[in-house]
């Protein structure tokens, strides 16, 4: 079913626009928001995009390795937790969904980096 | 503000996020614009309300003569869906004006749009929920179903009654029929944003009936008490915040 115009042109004015542009394989640096108390802080969420969701209720996959153990975390596009999005390199992929990234480890989960604008 | 409905239109389910980074689900009605079609008075028809109707194109050779004069009457344009909704009368009516009065700024003829829930916290919404056509026990009325394996059917209903004592089935006895397009009331949605440029009105939770299906959304009629602990109300329990002041001063 296609997307209503009406919703369509909600999405626009409701979702964020500042995240910048990435693609899977690409490795990012998130800055979540912690609230700790009354205190906020940002922590950092390094690693590779192996998912992408888009619409107007998106969302993005980051997955990294954290001594030895492999971590993923979902971030909605227009989550309030997300500071910023920092795109730090690219690689080249062949896929969309680099689920394929879970059952390697090591060597094998290496990507080919590329100069991507 | 004196109309306490408006005609509409549901466009979709998304999802938004409020100021807390709580996300909720979202129903994105487009209400109006509408106009009001004709005033009833207590004095002409027994009961004060507003006949709205929903603005949308309608073409010329699909409106009946008696509609076509109606409408002409108070020089309002053809409109698709005509509905009835009470009027919020002012407190002047108590002093006992003249019936011009009665209804506040209201008069036929006149606009109604989205912006008459700006201050509201909740909304009812009726709609025409989704038809279901011959349905069975299991769907229409919950019923647990039978076991899956055996050799037994599924979705029967089973027994329906006794032997010889009664001999006849009790009346309101749940059995398959018809299911759906019925009118369904969802009460106290609470409004989650309002588009005036669009004329859409977000509330949260499901609303019945299709895309595109018309709906009436008025003012809530019960709308939840404000209580402590309650979402949406600022939570400062009177106890807890002065200790809080007392401990920042030490």
């Amino acid at each position: 079913m296609s997307i209503h115009p009406v919703m369509q042109r909600l999405a626009e004015k409701l979702n964020r626009t500042d995240l910048p542009p990435f693609v899977a394989g690409d490795t990012v640096r998130v800055q979540v928001k912690i609230k700790e108390g009354d205190k906020e802080r940002l922590q950092a969420f390094e690693g590779i995009v192996i998912a992408r969701k888009n619409g107007a209720q998106g969302s993005f996959t980051v997955r990294k390795m954290s001594f030895g153990q492999g971590v993923e975390r979902i971030f909605p596009f227009n989550s309030k937790v997300i500071d910023k999005v920092e795109k730090i390199r690219s690689a080249r992929v062949r896929r969309a969904k680099l689920f394929y990234l879970r059952g390697l480890r090591g060597k094998a989960a290496r990507l080919k980096e590329v100069e991507r604008t | 503000m004196a109309v306490t409905g408006i005609l509409g239109k549901k466009i979709g389910m998304t999802q938004v996020f409020d100021e807390k980074g709580e996300v909720h689900p979202i129903t994105v009605l487009q209400a109006g614009p509408c106009v009001i079609t004709q005033l009833k008075t207590a004095a002409k028809d027994g009961y004060d309300a507003a006949q709205i109707g929903l603005v949308e194109f309608v073409k010329a050779s699909k409106v009946t003569k008696p509609q076509a004069g109606h409408f002409a009457k108070n020089n309002v344009p053809p409109v698709k869906l005509v509905k009835e909704v009470p009027v919020e009368l002012r407190a002047a009516k108590k002093s006992g004006d003249g019936e011009e009065a009665s209804n506040g700024v209201v008069k036929a003829g006149d606009k109604v749009l989205v912006d008459i829930f700006s201050d509201e916290k909740y909304v009812d919404v009726v709609g025409t929920s989704k038809g279901r056509g011959f349905a069975g026990v299991v769907r229409r009325h919950n019923f647990g179903g039978g076991p899956k394996s055996h050799g037994h059917m599924f979705q029967v209903q089973g027994s329906i009654g006794a032997s010889s004592f009664p001999s006849r089935v009790f009346p309101g006895q749940r059995m398959p029929g018809h299911m759906g397009v019925d009118r369904v009331t969802v009460r106290n949605l609470r409004i989650r944003g309002i588009d005036l440029d669009e004329n859409l009105i977000m509330v949260e939770g499901a609303v019945p009936g299709p895309r595109d299906g018309y709906v009436l959304i008025s003012k809530a009629k019960a709308p939840p008490r404000e209580r402590r602990g309650f979402a949406g109300s600022g939570t400062v329990d009177p106890l807890k915040a002065s200790k809080k002041a007392s401990g920042k001063k030490k």
